[in-house]
Parts: structure tokens; C-alpha cells; sequence
């Protein structure tokens, strides 16, 4: 190469003849930062600060979440509040890191086509997300979101949400044996609980249904996260005083 | 192109066979994933283009748009210069033959592997990421082979010292080696489904160290290294300076690795992480500039060419993309500003800025170099050349300034607050009424950007053909 000949000797000149070292070198370069940014991740003192009283997703919130993820809700929605008086004010309790415990994998999103949907739990009824999945533009004129009718018509297999929990469990999400051999009753038990609720709005339709699960999913968004932030300020809130 | 002049004739020692293959596939993936680019941008400004099928909605097609450009082009376009210039830089042939096409054809599959998964809605959702863990093996496999190529190939070299771009090359390799399975660490549930082995904000600052270094050492490092390659080249001019190309190389593939927080600023990732995201951010501005400086001073003298030939004009729109969107990209790393740009299309736009001013452009540039000194044939429409550099051009323009317009007024009006201390825009879909007319002007930007990408294969297969003017040897003068 003409352009690096005659350079004169040095340290990097020689370094460029010994492809090993500069290989390991290079490595190096780019390891630091890495490691010094996530190991702390995994410390109690400087990792994601802990809340209690969020638990883990039932088996149809789980499922839930996984249409949630296949049909890339996070393309579009986040869920992530900031903490900041605007955001306050359209969405509700900023989100803190403790809500996320059991998100795997997490769904922050990087972009608001449409709204922050982590504080969505209990804002509209479960009809309203019935309708808003088949017809997004029959709760929200000018929406730009596409319909999603086949989750009012494809069904969840519960052997499939059963190897979704068994897989959490593994990665030390607390769920019991007694959980992973009741996934079919408990799928069957919420499920029919939304389809009731729905019935009294005039909808009709089975416990097995996919909407079913996402409703039960958009529905436990950030309700934890907002009863023990309420919780955790109340407990301090004596002290305060004081 | 009858500007061809300074190349190294192909000695047959070298395997030009695969250059063409990645060629080949780097110029099809091009128009496959800009075209879905601009379906999902169709999709925003008019929702019933997502058709009502699952497999053709917006949410399953962005990933699809983003692993097509940056893995399937973005990815082909790297192998497609790395394979030319590394035998050239190292006076060797490829190390070994049959490595090169486990790793041309395992790339290829890998690339309709996730064109199949990613409509199906099998997705493990981390962006850049999200190709299910049987994909994932098989990309670690093939990253494999190819660096054992490439090692092999530096350690049978027949030059004393590495050439600048084999360093940003070698950053290339090890680097997302590390970054892909550091991130894609996952527990399968099923064939098709798996859960990462992190949980909430420790796996968002996994997968954002791993998608902004993504950005960096998938987009950035590679196609430096193909600058400090083909620019000189195209050029007929030395890289201005060896220097700053050394000072700028460690302090970038140093500086780029901390940057990742920056994508989560106020959120509820730990505010140290927060900060080292935002400082190493303004810091990486530094490199970023060394490189653009030395790129561009390398055309010292030699600007007179960027009036008459094509590829010169590709490269310094290029460059100057580049220098202009790491400008950007550490100003959208202050925490305020990104207080406002965060979750906006401003975001968009910069992506873009990056994507098809710098890695576009200087894609093309090297494609329009390559062609005649690959396929020893003269381009059957060389006005084409310059249509397709103007499209792209004012293309980008539209696409950057529509976004940054958009990203602005949904930003200022998201935060907006009225004299009563409540929200000035309280209806979302208001202020979603209010970008259409901006995602029609980014259609019509990405459009004319991807009717350039098809008149270049237009051109290409037309120069295949009949029309194309064999360009003999001695045009191709050696250097």
C-alpha cells in the first residue's frame, strides 16, 4: 500500500506488522466499555433499582404479552412514562425500573407512532380493546393503526403457554410446579372472567381467544407498578412528616 | 464510467468469483429492502396499505425493513468490498475458497430465513435483533467461518503491515461477534420462541449497547474501512493522513462501545448508566470527525473530478452524511434535547440521514467503481449514473427535513402546557393528524431514493447484457 509505505518506525507501525496483537488489542478496545457498563447492572447497589409488590405475569397475561411481541407492538407503542410533568399529565405515573422485573424480554420501545401504553391497565374497559383491536377507528377516529380481526378468530394453544412459563420459571421467574401444571385452568379461569365482562357489554365470544389474552396483558400494564409506587409513598409518607 | 482508470488488474491469484456473488446479492437485498421501506412508509400515511393480513401489518414489517437494509445490504455491501480489497491489500488470495461460500450462501439463507420468520411474526422483538434463536446460531455459525477466512487470510498475507482499512475491517469482525451473542443469550421455549437472560432494564441496556454498536461497528467501522479503501482509489489521491487515521480509529472503537444508554435517557435505567451513555456520546464526535476529515482531505486536490465522475460525487455526499449525522446523533445524546427528539420521527430522520446519505452512498459509489473493474464491461447507461446520485440526493433531502419537521412538531406539542398548567394537545390523534402531510413528503423522498437503487440494477444487468462495452485490460491501468 502506497499510502501507509514509508511511515515512519514506531510503536503502531510495528503494531500494524502483528495481526494477533492487533487483533487482541482491538478486543480489548472494545470490551471496556461493555463491561463496565452492564456488570453493574447485576449489583443489588447499582442495578436496576427493586419495587415490591410487582409480580409476575399470570399465564394469560404471558401469552398476551407474546402476541403482543409477534405482532410488533413495540414498532410503534412504548412503555416507557418519563418522568416529566407532560408526560405526567398524559400518561400517568412515570414508570420506574422495578415494574420491568419480569419483562423478557423488555418492551420500552423506541418510537410513539401511537401513545405510551405502560399506564394503559384499567384506562378503558375491555370492550374498548376488543373493539379498538377490530376496528382501531371505531374508538379512535383518525387513528393510523392497522386492524388485528385474526385475534378475534385464532385461539391459544395452552400446551404452547405452558412451555412459555416452563422457560420463565427456568430463567427464575417465581413461578411454582403447582403454576405450570395449573396454566390450562388458569387460562381457562381469566379468560372466562374478561368474556363475562364482555357479555355484560354485549360481546360474545370464547375464553380461548388470542384478543382475550392480549386484553388480559394490556390490562395488568403498569397496575402493579402504580399500587406499589402508591404503596411505597404511603409507607414513607408518616416519616416524612415527622 | 469512462473514467475508469487507476485499479489493480484482477490477478487471477485472486477470487473475484465471490466478490461478484456478494456484488450480485448486495444490489438485489438494496431494492428488496428499500422497497419495504417504502410499503411501511406508505403504511404510516395511509393504514389501509397494511391490507389487513397479519403477515403484511406494519409491526411485522419494520423488522423486516430494518434487518433487510442493514444485514442484507448493509451486510453484502461490507463482504462485497472486504472480499475485493482484502485480497488486494494483503497480495493473497482469500485463505480458503470453500469457507467463502459457506459463508456467501449460509449469509444468503440466513437473509430469506428472516424474510420468511419475521412476517410469520416469529420475533424475539429486541430491534436489530429480532431473528428467532435458531437464526441466531446459525448467524453465529457463519460469523464463524467468515472470521477464520479472514484471519486466515491476514495471518497467509504476503505484505509486512496492515493497511487502515483492515483495522476498521478486523473492529468489524470481533466486534459483533461479541455484540451478537452477548445479546442474543436467550432460553428456547419452543423451536421458535425464546426468552433473553435478562430481565427489564438490564436487557434494554443489553440490547441498546448492542443496537447502537450496531449502528457503529455494522454501519460505521466496516464502511470506513471500505472508504479508506475505495476513496483513495476513486480518487487517485493518498489518504490525507496516516496520523489521524490511527488516532481516530482507537478513540472510535474505544468511544463507540459506551454509547448505548443514550437510547434510554429518562428512563428508569440507572442514572450513572444514563450519564456514561450521554458524555461518551458528545465525546465520540471527536473520532467520528477525525475520520470524515481525513476522508474528505483525501480529495485535497483532486476536486475537479467530483464535476465529471459520478462515483466521486456518491462518495463525498457520502462522507459529508456521515460527518453531518454524527454531529447529530451526539447532540441527540444531551439529555434535553433528547428529551424532545426521544420516541419522535426525528429520530427517523436521523437513522436515515445516517443510512442513506452515509452507508447508502457510499455503497453506490463503491458498486459504480467496482462494476467495470470486476466485470470488465462499461455501463450500458452511464447517464443513468448521475440521475440515479441526483434522485438518491434530493431524495434524503425530503426524507430528513419531512422527519425533522414531523419529529419537532409531535415533540413540542407532546410537552406542550398551557397557562392553566394542563396539556396544550391533550388528544394524541390530533397531533397525529397534524404529520400526515410530512409522511407523505417522506414517502415521496424514500421513493425517489429507491427508484435510483432500481436504475442502478437496471443498469447492471443491462450493462450484462448486449449493451454493455467491454472494457479491456490496459483501460484498467494497474497501480
Amino acid at each position: 500500500m502506497a499510502q501507509t509505505d514509508g511511515q515512519p518506525e514506531g510503536f503502531h507501525r510495528r503494531l500494524e506488522g502483528k495481526g494477533a496483537l492487533f487483533a487482541i488489542l482491538c478486543t480489548v478496545a472494545i470490551s471496556i466499555g461493555g463491561l463496565v457498563e452492564i456488570i453493574p447492572m447485576f449489583s443489588a447497589a447499582t442495578g436496576p433499582e427493586h419495587l415490591e409488590g410487582v409480580t409476575p405475569y399470570t399465564p394469560l397475561e404471558l401469552a398476551g404479552r407474546d402476541i403482543y411481541i409477534r405482532e410488533g407492538c413495540y414498532t410503534c407503542h412504548s412503555q416507557m412514562v418519563r418522568p416529566t410533568r407532560a408526560e405526567f399529565l398524559r400518561y400517568g405515573e412515570w414508570s420506574r425500573a422495578g415494574e420491568y422485573a419480569y419483562d423478557r424480554p423488555f418492551q420500552l420501545g423506541s418510537r410513539r407512532l401511537g401513545p405510551d401504553v405502560h399506564r394503559v391497565g384499567g384506562k378503558y374497559p375491555d370492550a374498548w380493546h376488543y373493539e379498538h383491536m377490530r376496528n382501531p377507528r371505531s374508538t379512535s377516529p383518525g387513528s393510523v393503526m392497522p386492524p388485528y380481526p385474526w385475534l378475534h378468530e385464532d385461539r391459544l394453544d395452552p400446551a404452547d403457554v405452558r412451555a412459555s412459563v416452563v422457560a420463565m420459571k427456568r430463567l427464575g421467574v417465581p413461578y411454582t410446579d403447582a403454576d405450570v401444571e395449573g396454566v390450562p385452568a388458569q387460562l381457562r379461569q381469566q379468560g372466562t372472567e374478561i368474556v363475562a365482562r364482555l357479555k355484560s357489554a354485549g360481546i360474545t365470544t370464547d375464553p380461548d381467544h388470542e384478543i382475550i389474552a392480549l386484553i388480559a396483558y394490556l390490562q395488568r400494564l403498569g397496575r402493579d407498578g402504580r399500587a406499589a409506587i402508591a404503596a411505597r409513598e404511603a409507607a414513607a409518607a408518616p416519616r416524612a412528616a415527622r | 464510467m469512462t473514467s475508469v482508470s487507476a485499479a489493480t488488474a484482477a490477478s487471477p491469484a485472486y477470487d473475484d468469483d465471490i466478490v461478484k456473488l456478494f456484488f450480485t446479492a448486495t444490489v438485489t437485498w438494496a431494492v428488496v429492502g428499500m422497497l419495504v421501506g417504502a410499503i411501511i412508509a406508505l403504511q404510516i400515511a395511509w393504514w389501509p396499505a397494511n391490507l389487513g393480513l397479519p403477515w403484511t401489518t406494519f409491526g411485522r414489517l419494520r423488522p423486516l425493513h430494518t434487518n433487510a437494509v442493514i444485514f442484507a445490504f448493509g451486510g453484502n455491501i461490507c463482504f462485497t468490498g472486504i472480499y475485493y480489497s482484502m485480497q488486494r491489500l494483503l497480495k493473497t488470495r482469500m485463505w480458503n475458497d470453500t469457507l467463502s461460500r459457506i459463508h456467501f450462501w449460509g449469509w444468503q439463507l440466513i437473509i430469506v430465513a428472516a424474510a420468511v420468520t419475521l412476517p410469520l411474526g416469529m420475533t424475539q422483538a429486541k430491534e436489530y435483533a429480532e431473528l428467532i434463536w435458531p437464526i441466531d446460531v446459525a448467524i453465529t455459525l457463519v460469523w464463524v467461518v467468515f472470521a477464520v477466512n479472514f484471519f486466515g487470510t491476514i495471518a497467509v498475507r504476503k505484505v509486512g503491515h496492515l493497511y487502515v482499512a483492515i483495522w476498521f475491517y478486523m473492529s468489524f469482525v470481533l466486534t459483533i461477534a461479541v455484540l451478537h451473542i452477548v445479546n442474543s443469550l436467550a432460553l428456547p421455549a419452543t423451536l421458535t420462541r425464546s426468552y433473553p437472560v435478562y430481565a427489564g432494564l438490564t436487557d434494554a441496556l443489553v440490547q441498546w449497547w448492542y443496537g447502537h454498536n450496531a449502528v457503529g461497528f455494522f454501519l460505521t467501522t466496516p464502511f470506513l474501512g471500505l472508504m479508506y479503501y475505495f476513496l483513495p482509489r476513486a480518487a487517485e489521491r493518498p489518504v490525507y493522513s496516516y496520523r489521524l487515521s490511527i488516532i481516530h480509529f482507537w478513540a472510535l472503537v474505544f468511544l463507540y462501545i459506551w454509547a448505548g444508554p443514550h437510547h434510554l435517557l429518562y428512563s428508569a435505567l440507572p442514572e450513572w448508566a444514563q450519564t456514561l451513555g450521554m458524555v461518551f456520546s458528545l465525546m465520540l464526535l471527536a473520532p467520528s470527525w477525525g475520520g470524515m476529515l481525513n476522508g474528505l482531505l483525501t480529495l485535497k486536490g483532486a476536486w475537479g473530478r467530483l464535476q465529471k465522475d459520478p462515483v466521486i460525487k456518491f462518495m463525498v455526499v457520502a462522507v459529508s452524511f456521515y460527518g453531518m449525522s454524527t454531529f447529530e446523533g451526539p447532540m441527540m445524546s444531551i439529555r434535553s434535547v433528547n428529551a424532545l427528539s426521544h420516541y419522535t420521527n426525528w429520530t427517523i430522520g436521523h437513522v436515515h440521514s445516517g443510512a442513506l446519505g452515509w452507508v447508502g452512498m457510499i455503497s453506490f459509489g463503491i458498486l459504480y467503481w467496482l462494476y467495470p473493474r470486476l466485470y470488465r464491461r462499461g455501463l450500458a447507461l452511464p447517464g443513468w449514473v448521475t440521475t440515479h446520485f441526483w434522485l438518491a440526493t434530493i431524495g434524503i433531502v425530503l426524507y430528513t427535513v419531512s422527519m425533522w419537521a414531523a419529529g419537532l412538531t409531535e415533540g413540542l406539542e407532546w410537552r406542550a402546557i398551557g397557562a392553566d398548567g394542563q396539556l396544550k394537545y391533550p388528544s394524541f390523534l390530533d397531533i397525529v393528524a397534524q404529520l400526515q402531510p410530512f409522511y407523505w413528503l417522506r414517502l415521496l423522498g424514500g421513493t425517489m431514493y429507491l427508484v435510483g437503487a432500481i436504475m442502478m440494477a437496471i443498469n447492471f444487468i443491462r450493462s450484462a447484457g448486449a449493451r454493455g462495452v467491454p472494457v479491456a485490460e490496459p483501460a484498467l491501468a494497474a497501480r
